[in-house]
């Protein structure tokens, strides 16, 4: 089987809230000091998805991002879990994406790797939630595509793939090569061990531009973008939480519960 | 572009009547539509749906498509997006509104692809901006530590998913008239490259977190998987569902299914009550949208306190006890 995952690094979505900032004229946050950037959580299960696909079928699984060169150390991450080839797709063209030009980039690295029997991907980004570059890789390379996906099985150029409910699941057969993006529900992603740890730090992860990829400029970071964001804010928040206070923790939560009461929420 | 026209709202259909969720679309639908002087529709799909359309029109559609095909009987995407893609095509609606939910998730981006627009998911809010005419649709990112205001300006339709219960329904006027529309959509059997197996139900016990109208939700500071049945006790004593952040989740104390926030459930309930829990941005992401919140935790500047109304600060071991018999009592009460 040869299998391709698409990741992405993301600021930590567990930095505190009270560590984070935003840089309003880029529209963008401002990488915490000191909490450094993740596998996006889902795509790191994607990975996951395709390591346990190879470690029973065979084959080969090749990991696609793009993003900043700091990527390279999430792709370095991928390697050491398993993975037996990384590339980075790294311009500057390909800046400011919207997920229609970055999909439409991922796509394009896809084709260039070449033979492929499943796509992985994340079911959505966590930083942005769109979850919706899967889904657009899909399209740019005609293929068909399921979400949300828990267990995948292949075989016979078919995969039987259940799909996350939110009152359990559904099984759909789909005829590969096919792109699914996978869910939390699938389970731990494996620890890299320390074989992989070295093994990953002899690979090299190639670097690809715009024109290595046989990307149309126009249709690759912002100038691809179908959608803008015209404004990033940090939100006030309206409510100030009132702190209820009493002789002793017994007052205090009868207080609570009467403050309840007084808005009808019990 | 010119002939973009109107606002259409993606309909569901859910033990015979029409889904909570096209309700609040067509409700946010009709202000976006009025705002703009144009008209709303709304769209059915599946086997047999046209008894619903009349209540898509009590409910504020101007007018409603319906497509009917042995190949819409249960959600299947090439079928679904093939149909959405042949209806949007030919009505040309402006904007395209569907729910940030299970087929809203996995229809939306692939269409929006196939038209090749741009869309927004999850959105909490929307508005057209009177000098532009254009959407502008407001979505959380980052965990919900910002909001993005985010635009489609080049392309038709401006699409969005939105997250359930954001939106208000209108109230049902019976006396409401719309046309009916039968919209062939021509499939093809033979496109539809993935087949339906089954749907297998994983029954929970008691409420179910997304539909609860009180959660109560626990964190690391709990400390054990014991101390989690006192949570168990209050959510089931208020009729809610009982929630944990991701610590405790990875610690095996509940199942994954408990975990509430980014890579779990995404819960909007009445009230959210956070005991022991720092209130990480993993987890607020799944819970902010609750409409009151308050929380018990030992840290007076723990962020959950943040974006509370009511907080206790204290041990959650000495306050929750009281807390529970002074609810128990203003219940029986």
């Amino acid at each position: 089987m040869n299998l391709i995952v698409c990741v992405k690094e993301i600021p930590d979505p567990e930095t505190p809230a009270s560590a984070f900032a935003i840089d309003p004229e880029a529209k963008r946050a401002i990488p915490a000091k000191d909490t450094p950037p993740v596998i996006s959580p889902f795509d790191e299960q994607a990975v996951e998805a395709a390591l346990r696909m190879k470690d029973e079928l065979g084959g080969k699984v090749t990991v696609i991002s793009m993003g900043a060169p700091s990527a390279e150390k999430v792709l370095k991450h991928t390697l050491s879990m398993g993975a037996d080839e990384a590339f980075l797709l790294n311009d500057g063209a390909f800046d400011n994406p919207d997920s229609t030009s970055t999909a439409y980039a991922l796509a394009q690295a896809i084709k260039k790797v070449g033979e492929y029997d499943i796509v992985f991907c994340g079911r959505q980004a966590g930083d942005f939630d769109a979850g919706q570059v899967g889904s657009g890789i899909a399209e740019n390379l005609g293929i068909p595509s399921v979400t949300v996906a828990k267990k995948i099985d292949a075989g016979d150029g078919k995969a039987r793939v259940e799909r996350v409910l939110p009152d359990g699941y559904e099984v759909v057969e789909v005829s590969l090569p096919a792109l699914i993006t996978v869910s939390s529900e699938l389970g731990e992603p494996r620890y890299a061990t320390l074989k992989g740890i070295m093994a990953a730090a002899k690979k090299t992860v190639p670097v690809w531009n715009t024109q290595e990829i046989g990307a149309e400029p126009s249709k690759v970071g912002a100038s691809g973008a179908r959608t803008k964001i015209q404004k990033l804010f940090i939100p006030v928040r309206e409510s100030k939480c009132e702190m209820l206070e009493g002789e002793n923790e017994e007052e205090a939560a009868a207080k609570l519960a009467l403050k309840l009461r007084e808005a009808k929420l019990i | 572009m010119a002939d973009d026209k109107g606002v259409l709202v993606y309909g569901e259909c859910v033990n015979g009547g029409l889904a909570a969720m096209t309700l609040e679309l067509l409700g946010i639908g009709r202000k976006l539509a009025d705002d703009l002087g144009e008209e709303l529709a709304a769209v059915l799909l599946g086997e047999k749906v046209s008894d619903l359309a009349e209540e898509a029109i009590r409910f504020g559609a101007d007018k409603v498509y319906v497509i009917e095909s042995p190949l819409l009987k249960d959600y299947v995407t090439d079928a679904y997006v093939a149909a959405m893609d042949k209806l949007c095509q030919q009505v040309k609606p402006t904007i395209l509104l569907m729910g940030q939910n299970a087929v809203g998730r996995d229809l939306a981006p692939r269409l929006a692809f196939r038209l090749d627009t741009g869309l927004t998911t999850d959105c909490l809010e929307l508005k057209i901006d009177p000098a532009t005419k254009l959407m502008v649709q407001t979505k959380p990112v980052y965990g919900g530590n910002a909001l993005a205001e985010i635009i489609c300006e080049q392309t038709k339709p401006q699409m969005a998913t939105v997250r359930p219960k954001c939106m208000e329904p209108l109230q049902k006027d019976d006396s409401r008239k719309g046309e009916v529309v039968a919209f062939d959509a021509g499939l093809d059997a033979s496109a539809i490259r993935i087949k339906w197996l089954e749907k297998v139900k994983e029954e929970v016990e008691g409420v179910k977190l997304e539909d609860a109208e009180v959660v109560v939700c626990g964190g690391r500071g709990m400390g054990s998987p014991e101390a989690f049945d006192q949570l168990a006790q209050l959510a089931k004593l208020l009729g809610g569902a009982l929630g944990a952040t991701r610590p405790p989740c990875d610690s095996g104390w509940l199942p994954t299914t408990s975990q509430v926030g980014l890579t779990g459930k995404l819960v909007t309930p009445t009230l959210y009550i956070g005991i022991a829990l720092s209130g990480a941005s993993q987890h607020l992401a799944g819970c902010s949208g609750s409409k009151n919140m308050i929380a018990i935790n030992k840290d007076p500047d723990a962020n959950i306190f943040k974006v509370c109304q009511y907080g206790v600060v204290g041990d959650y071991k000495k306050v929750l006890p009281p807390f529970i018999e002074k609810v128990k009592e203003l219940l029986a009460g």
